[in-house]
């Protein structure tokens, strides 16, 4: 078949699903319709905590899926040893954030659920990296550990309202407000000079190590060490960039989260990371790492319009043989091109050649 | 080539001089004309004047790689962008200011004018204190004047106005000033360009200060 009868948006998803069946994935389907008190309940852990609710005909209340993530969690079960990769493409419905009415959301993603160990980390990450690779142009995908800010923050001051305020600086790479939250709180220059490190690292893997050096030894910077390394041989390595100022929500994600980029779209099209904090609230002991890459925002990279809506454009009236049109239209298709027969031009069409049969044997 | 959304007004010329002095001129934007838009190819900028709550929305959303918001803005309409260097210009104060024998008793919701009403809600929910906020889009001080508001949540430059209008500051909520601002994915693919350009209007800023 074309492949220009695909939307960008198809194509990448045919081509998402043949990568992640390489690696083992199998495709998790879910249904339209969710119980709404998975979403009551866990409404924390939702991009936006609105959903769109109805009864079933037996008064049961329904929601349309506003995530794929939590119904994943909720349909698996612990099996110590094992891991369940699955990957998904769906529609979710959530509150846009900019008209604040709801909007069907296309997202494709993944999920690895288990004995998560760095491999599968690395893997994920690696992944990640081959969504945006396959979408073609330019891509960024920045990679960070939660646990080296939220240990370099716990070392400077433990006051909630310290680490809340200069949470918000790092992520918004704000060294001078972050200042003025420093010296509120009485933070020494160093201790500010130290988080400002973080708040403007932006390291390729292979150059990651020497930054590790600099910063107290932790168990998150060892794990960050070692997924560095993995990533400097991998063939994704120039399109990875480590960026402390990376955070996630706290209520949702631990150890490793990263954000993919690409060039002519505005915002982050891929989020994910580890969330092994999420799945122990809900009542599940296994650990996890995902990411879901939303797919709505490739429109921005679809190219102009064609000039063209159909090649040949055929008039005919009544005064023609039907057996006569059909006779040139096949001729014209059989050509290679694509024909519309109408009786009169179309206001809105742009067609490339006239064929008019009105008047016999005429051309334009 | 780096699109950059200057605020309209006498902070957009003055931000447009700074940037002039690090080296990123263009020098049709002094130009008499009705053009909207000013590149210097050589100097790999493109500047363009819209109006200044609009800054963030351009650079959020990508039509600008870079632009110069007053913190008030920013504060308003939380943009996911970077802010990444106070340009120290613009100097003034985001303030509660009532009139003069105004005595807040909390003894009844407050109502509170504004421009503002996310900074205000913050401000009052920090401390809190229940308000009533009345959404307005210029002439503040008139509010508590006619009775509309106890008092007003506006930004205080002189404080001519307030005080001409028998009015005076209350409290002060936050200083507020000119911030260079990035939009997310820019900055990621773009980042040499723009931490050149932020690293030249820093020193400038320092030498200023």
């Amino acid at each position: 078949m074309n492949d220009a009868y695909f939307t960008r948006e198809e194509r990448v998803v045919f081509a998402l699903r043949d990568l992640y069946r390489r690696y083992g994935y199998q495709p998790y389907r879910m249904s339209k319709f969710e119980e709404y008190e998975l979403y009551v309940r866990n409404k924390e852990f939702m991009v936006g905590d609105r959903v769109i609710a109805f009864n079933d005909t037996n008064g049961k209340m329904l929601a349309l899926k506003p995530d794929v993530t939590l119904s994943i969690i909720k349909g698996g079960e612990d099996r110590p040893g094992e891991k369940q990769k699955v990957y998904y493409d769906e529609n979710v419905y959530r509150v846009s954030k900019s008209t604040h009415r709801f909007k069907e959301i296309r997202q494709a993603g993944l999920e690895c659920i288990g004995d998560v160990d760095l491999y599968d980390v690395f893997e994920t990450v690696s992944l990640a990296a081959e969504s945006l690779s396959s979408i073609g142009g330019e891509y960024l995908l920045t990679v960070s550990h939660l646990g080296l800010l939220t240990d370099a923050l716990s070392r400077v001051s433990r006051d909630p309202g310290f680490l809340a305020e200069a949470s918000a600086c790092i992520a918004g790479k704000n060294a001078h407000d972050l200042r003025a939250v420093c010296d509120r709180f009485g933070v020494s220059d160093g201790d500010y000079a130290s988080l400002c490190r973080l708040l403007t690292a932006n390291f390729a893997p292979a150059d990651l190590p020497a930054f590790l050096s600099t910063l107290p030894k932790s168990a998150a910077a060892d794990e960050t060490a070692r997924l560095a390394a993995l990533l400097a041989a991998s063939p994704y390595a120039d399109a990875i960039r480590f960026d402390f100022s990376l955070t996630g929500d706290v209520n949702y994600y631990n150890g490793f989260i990263f954000k993919g980029f690409l060039r002519g779209i505005a915002s982050d099209v891929l989020s994910g990371g580890q969330y092994d904090g999420m799945m122990e609230k809900l009542g599940r002991r296994s650990r996890a790492v995902g990411f879901a890459l939303y797919l709505d925002l490739l429109e921005a990279l679809d190219e102009t319009e064609p000039g063209f809506d159909v090649d040949v454009l055929l008039l005919y009236n009544e005064g023609n043989d039907p057996a006569a049109v059909a006779k040139r239209a096949n001729e014209i298709r059989q050509a290679g091109k694509t024909c519309t027969a109408q009786h009169a031009i179309p206001e809105k069409l742009r067609y490339r050649e006239l064929v008019d049969l009105r008047k016999e044997g005429t051309k334009c | 080539m780096l699109n950059i959304a200057l605020p309209k007004g006498r902070l957009g010329e003055t931000v447009y001089d700074l940037f002039e002095r690090a080296g990123f001129d263009c020098p049709s934007i002094r130009e008499k004309s009705r053009k909207l838009i000013f590149e210097n190819e050589a100097t790999g900028v493109r500047f363009f004047w819209v109006k200044p709550s609009d800054v963030p929305i351009y650079v959020e959303r990508g039509a600008a790689d870079l632009g110069v918001a007053g913190k008030d803005i920013i504060l308003e309409y939380a943009p996911d962008v970077y802010e990444l260097l106070d340009l120290k210009l613009g100097k003034c104060r985001m303030a509660v200011a009532a009139k003069k024998d105004f005595r807040d008793e909390n003894k009844k919701t407050l109502r509170v004018a504004t421009k503002f009403p996310n900074i205000a809600t913050s401000y009052y929910e920090r401390i809190g204190r229940d308000i009533d906020v009345i959404k307005l889009n210029g002439s503040i001080e008139l509010a508590p004047i006619l009775g509309l508001s106890d008092v007003i949540v506006d930004i205080v430059e002189t404080g001519t106005t307030l005080r001409e209008n028998d009015l005076e500051v209350k409290a002060e909520i936050l200083p507020i000033s000119a911030r260079l601002i990035a939009n997310k994915s820019s900055f990621r693919f773009a980042d040499r360009e723009i931490g050149i350009i932020a690293e030249k209007m820093k020193e400038l800023v320092n030498e200023n200060d």
